[in-house]
């Protein structure tokens, strides 16, 4: 079976076409570069996404810190994710890269804040 | 009047990237002025990634690009960062006057670049019919009110343009537990990136309606619903073939357009259709030592690019400065 798929991976968009066969993907075409083909066999087999979100802080100088999951985590899973990192409250002051969460959803991804917060209010 | 060698207005990409190629190209008294209270513009709502591939080859976050730029500029005794400044007027002479909390104060720059960014196109711009209730924002505004004041502006929301900052949004609202009714978008094609169509509309299943306008928003106090109505390919409505949408929440998101207030303030001519400085090479205007760079001087989708052109007129202004001392 072929499959049209976008490239996510970079601003281009290129059309892929992806061969499958019993869910797995056997062929690529279509992609400028190899991250196409990754791209590809995860999108079918077991498709991924960075999530970014924001969380609350309290008695900092933002009201909201910006934050991303550490790795991609399972598309299906965006929504739980949303609900689980709906409940952190930064209290103290953070830097671009620390962990404001260790283990997304007993998932192993940790998720990161993306902007250094450090005065607080 | 104090006197500055360069001075640049605005503190996101274009005039972080336009601040340190001057200074790289040797130019030592920086001044550069950011209305808000902290650098990076608009890159700080901006909590998607998608950004630092062409520059950093690598993804980031808005955020997290803007403080590569803002560390390194920290680190730069000669880039003086004036926050929560806003300049006000500008002649023909590269004087500037600016509030500041508590004081209103001039300066004469030597050298200046405008990197003053651009603002969204609003429901005035594309002519939808109807009430004025609440519940209409502009895409970025949705976004600031979401990720920097934390704050949901609707429950069931119908996005007006296919822009990026919109399909931007319609993820952002789906994640925060809202229902995002439609993307309606008058041409034919997606005015946003493919990658956005698929990531933030087609994930989540949000309808896209293409060759489609909004013709009407009702609502009395709130936002209750809009028209919908297909159209040709001149874009005229074909009668017959409208639906209505029930929602709280319009957003509208049909491009961006320079801010070029101050320079047209300076005497210099705008082009009234894309409100773009009148200008022969990038960068350059008809004022010598008077340069505009990054969404002021053209809006782009991406803001690497912003960071690669404003680098150059940082290195302008320098050659300028050179030329006249
Ligand atoms: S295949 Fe490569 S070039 Fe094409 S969109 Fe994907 S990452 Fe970009």
């Amino acid at each position: 079976m072929i499959k049209k798929l976008i490239c996510i991976e970079c601003p281009k968009g290129c059309v892929l076409s992806v061969e499958t066969e019993e869910g797995k993907v056997i062929a690529v075409s279509g992609n400028e570069c190899p991250k196409g083909a990754r791209y590809a066999t995860s999108e079918i087999e077991n498709p991924l996404r960075v999530l970014t979100t924001t969380v609350l802080a309290r008695g900092l100088c933002v009201k909201m810190v910006p934050v991303k999951t550490d790795r991609p985590i399972p598309k299906d899973s965006l929504s739980e994710a949303m609900t689980a990192i709906k409940r952190i409250r930064l209290q103290k002051s953070v830097r671009v890269g620390e962990v404001v969460l260790e283990d997304l959803l007993g998932l192993g991804i940790r998720v990161i804040a993306t902007r250094d917060v450090l005065s607080e209010e | 009047m104090v006197e500055r060698d360069l001075v640049i207005v605005g503190g996101g990409p274009a005039g972080m990237a336009a601040a340190l190629a001057a200074h790289e190209a040797g130019i030592t008294d920086i001044l550069l002025f950011e209305r808000d209270q902290h650098l990076g513009g608009i890159l700080n709502q901006c909590v998607h990634t998608g950004f630092g591939l062409g520059y950093f080859h690598e993804v980031l976050t808005g955020p997290e690009y803007a403080d590569r730029f803002a560390k390194k500029i920290r680190e730069t005794p000669e880039i003086e960062v004036s926050l929560k400044s806003f300049v006000v007027h500008l002649t023909r002479d590269k004087e500037l006057t600016f509030l500041k909390p508590g004081l209103l104060e001039r300066v004469k720059a030597r050298a200046l670049i405008m990197a003053t960014g651009c603002r969204e196109r609003t429901r005035e711009m594309v002519h939808i019919a109807g009430t004025r209730p609440a519940g209409i924002f502009s895409a970025g505004l949705a976004q600031k009110l979401i990720n920097i004041e934390g704050l949901l502006p609707g429950r069931r929301v119908v996005i007006v343009g296919s822009g990026d900052i919109g399909l931007i949004m319609a993820r952002r609202f789906f994640l925060e537990g809202a229902e995002v009714k439609a993307v309606i978008e008058i041409r034919k094609e997606s005015r946003g990136l493919l990658r956005n169509i698929v990531q933030c509309l087609d994930d989540f299943n949000t309808p896209f309606y293409t060759s489609h306008k909004v013709a009407k928003i009702y609502g009395r106090d709130r936002v209750e619903k809009v028209k919908v109505v297909k159209v040709d390919d001149r874009l005229n409505e074909i009668p017959g073939e409208a639906f209505e949408i029930e929602c709280d929440t319009v957003l509208i998101s049909v491009g961006l357009i320079p801010e070029n207030e101050l320079i047209e303030m300076a005497g210099l001519a705008i082009d009234k259709k894309t409100n773009r400085p009148v200008s022969a090479e990038l960068n350059k205007t008809a004022i010598d030592g008077l340069f505009v760079c990054g969404n002021a001087f053209q809006v782009y989708d991406i803001a690497d690019s912003v960071s690669r052109d404003s680098e150059i007129a940082g290195r302008l202004a320098a050659e300028y400065l050179r030329g006249v001392s």
